[in-house]
């Protein structure tokens, strides 16, 4: 975390008193109003979960409201298999649909970084899903998978799949039915971030390795893949919390079904606050979350040595 | 890697596209694949992307029960039905309220303190920065609770600014480095040069580094636009009263009806989905240069 964090310090500029008399305050001015905000509605947040984790706080039952030590926490991983069983699926959502992102991504950036006629246009249709919501995103996937009037009827027709029943309601077919709904939307994501990168490639050394008689996927594999490495391991892990702690298109799409077959840990949580009130409880499954993340992202970083000998 | 090229063009500067040049007819330029490795994958994911696109508009401009994969006759009464019966009209007011005030929020807090990062060694630099890169592994949704409470607590509960607030705050971090990236690739000695001329700090901001920050500037501000037109779930929790909620959770109380009509959820999708694709349309040639600018690089 901290190398990520590691940012080319700019020389200070000189002072020069003559021209202007800037205050010793001002850059504290510029800040204050984002930091605090974000202090006032990230931070402390983050710590009233860490509070309420240790408490039982349920407002539709106050008088059992306390301290309540570790109580939430031995709850969670002794007694709760709905909280196990959300890991799991939680672990492979994030892995399934970043995998996916990243390899249709890289593919679609390489494609769209050729010249060809149309080229912006193309750009612009395949990235357009970019901008839309987790929630209209589920809205055009309902209608595409409806039963009787979807493109799954059509499909059937063709053999694929069957009449009858929704492939969002049923338990073998909702989870790679999701995971087409968020491709949709994710892989242009993923596309832009690696296109931008892929224009910085020094075109230089793709002229000097085409002198040395260097084939296209040696080009690729020698010139290309090094340079966006930096840019790949951040946007993957960027997009792997994103996509652990997005709840938007599964609460739309699926709601967690059929029979919990798709809930994710962030979206048990927010069930857990918002319909059983249990908020200490919720926030102890929070704070479990949050600790996850952290630990996975470090691990990440270390072993994939970001920032490392690259280029 | 062998010696480069002796005739080296000079680089680009970081906010222009750089557009290579068409190689003449007949002639492969040493970069391109063969046209049938463009076409044939870009083809097959464009189906892919546009075939949810179409079937949504299909379902909205063709009359209820019909199965025809056109949309003719065509009938614009799901738009009417939706707009008036379900107050999409009123949704969409509320969104473009929310919208557009986080995006002036954004762009201005961000804009002071992209500045005084890009500009300034001060001594809780590197913490803030450090802030800011964690910031972006706290889940909004996570934090309902305690943000819930925090608007009960500042009498914000079902009104819009609560939702404009909490947008703004978690729209800041990633709007704050792109910009100070942006002003980064501001020559200092531009501003310098404007300070000797007599101007002072603010004056030398806005007539040297504004306008070179236009293009950036507008990049950040439809990110804040259209992740505020996109996003559900504070809408859901911090919004009640059915005049007061957004077009997210308008979608969502059509999706989640007993009997979902089709032809309304089809037309609603299209109304969320029109200002976000002009705004997209507007932009999408400096999403890629303002990732580039520095996202990613930091």
């Amino acid at each position: 975390m901290a190398q990520a964090a590691a940012v080319a310090k700019p020389p200070a500029p000189p002072r020069r008193r003559r021209a202007s008399a800037t205050p010793r305050r001002l850059p504290y001015l510029l800040i204050a109003p984002a930091a605090l905000l974000m202090l006032g509605f990230i931070a402390y947040p983050v710590i009233s979960v860490f509070y309420y984790s240790l408490q039982n706080y349920n407002p539709t039952k106050p008088w059992r409201n306390g301290y309540a030590g570790f109580d939430n926490f031995v709850h969670a991983f002794t007694k709760d298999p709905v909280f196990w069983d959300t890991l799991v699926f939680s672990a492979k959502w994030v892995v399934v649909e970043v995998g996916l992102q990243l390899l249709f991504g890289l593919a679609l950036a390489l494609i769209v970084n050729q010249t060809f006629v149309g080229r912006g246009l193309g750009r612009a249709l395949v990235f357009s899903p970019w901008a839309v919501s987790g929630v209209l995103t589920s809205a055009i996937w309902v209608l595409l998978y409806n039963s009787q009037t979807g493109i799954t009827r059509y499909l059937a027709d063709m053999g694929i799949g069957s009449y009858g029943t929704s492939w969002l309601s049923d338990t073998s077919t909702v989870f790679p039915a999701a995971v087409v709904a968020d491709l949709w939307r994710g892989v242009p994501f993923f596309a832009i971030l690696i296109l931008a990168d892929l224009q910085s490639v020094s075109k230089d050394l793709y002229e000097a390795a085409e002198v040395d008689g260097a084939s296209r996927i040696k080009q690729f594999w020698h010139i290309t893949l090094p340079h966006l490495k930096d840019a790949i391991i951040l946007s993957t892990l960027l997009r792997a919390v994103w996509e652990f702690n997005n709840v938007d298109l599964l609460y739309t799409l699926t709601g967690g079904g059929p029979a919990g077959e798709t809930t994710t840990l962030p979206l048990y949580i927010a069930n857990t606050s918002v319909d059983a009130h249990n908020f200490g409880y919720a926030s102890a499954l929070t704070t479990v979350a949050f600790v996850i993340l952290l630990f996975c992202s470090m691990v990440y970083l270390r072993l994939s040595k970001f920032g490392g000998e690259s280029k | 890697m062998s010696v480069k090229e002796a005739t080296k063009a000079v680089p680009a500067p970081v906010h222009a596209t750089p557009e290579p040049p068409r190689p003449a007819k007949g002639h492969r330029a040493w970069d391109e694949a063969p046209r049938w490795q463009i076409y044939l994958p870009l083809g097959i994911y464009l189906l892919f992307t546009l075939v949810p696109f179409y079937w949504i508009l299909l379902f909205s401009l063709r009359p209820a029960g019909s199965t025809s994969l056109v949309p003719w006759p065509m009938t614009f009464d799901h738009f009417e039905k939706v707009w008036t019966e379900r107050s999409f009209g009123t949704y969409f007011g509320n969104s473009v309220l929310v919208g557009v005030a986080t995006l002036l929020m954004t762009t201005l807090v961000a804009l002071a303190g992209g500045y005084a990062l890009a500009r300034f060694d001060f001594k809780v630099k590197r913490a803030f920065m450090l802030a800011l890169l964690c910031s972006q592994f706290v889940p909004g949704a996570l934090l309902l609770v305690p943000l819930f409470e925090i608007f009960a607590e500042l009498q914000m509960i079902n009104s819009l600014g609560s939702v404009i607030l909490a947008e703004t705050v978690f729209q800041l971090p990633l709007s704050m480095i792109l910009i100070s990236n942006f002003i980064k690739n501001v020559p200092y000695s531009l501003e310098e040069a404007a300070w000797v001329d007599g101007c002072n700090r603010m004056t030398a901001f806005r007539i040297v580094v504004l306008p070179l920050l236009r293009p950036g500037l507008i990049a950040v501000g439809s990110f804040a636009f259209v992740h505020s037109w996109n996003h559900f779930l504070f809408a859901l929790m911090f919004l009640n009263n059915q005049d007061k909620q957004t077009i997210p959770v308008g979608l969502n109380s059509l999706m989640s009806a007993d009997s979902v009509d089709l032809g309304a959820l089809a037309a609603g999708g299209i109304i969320a989905a029109v200002p976000v694709v002009i705004v997209f349309a507007f932009i999408q040639k400096w999403l890629i240069t303002g990732f580039s600018a520095g996202a990613v690089k930091g």
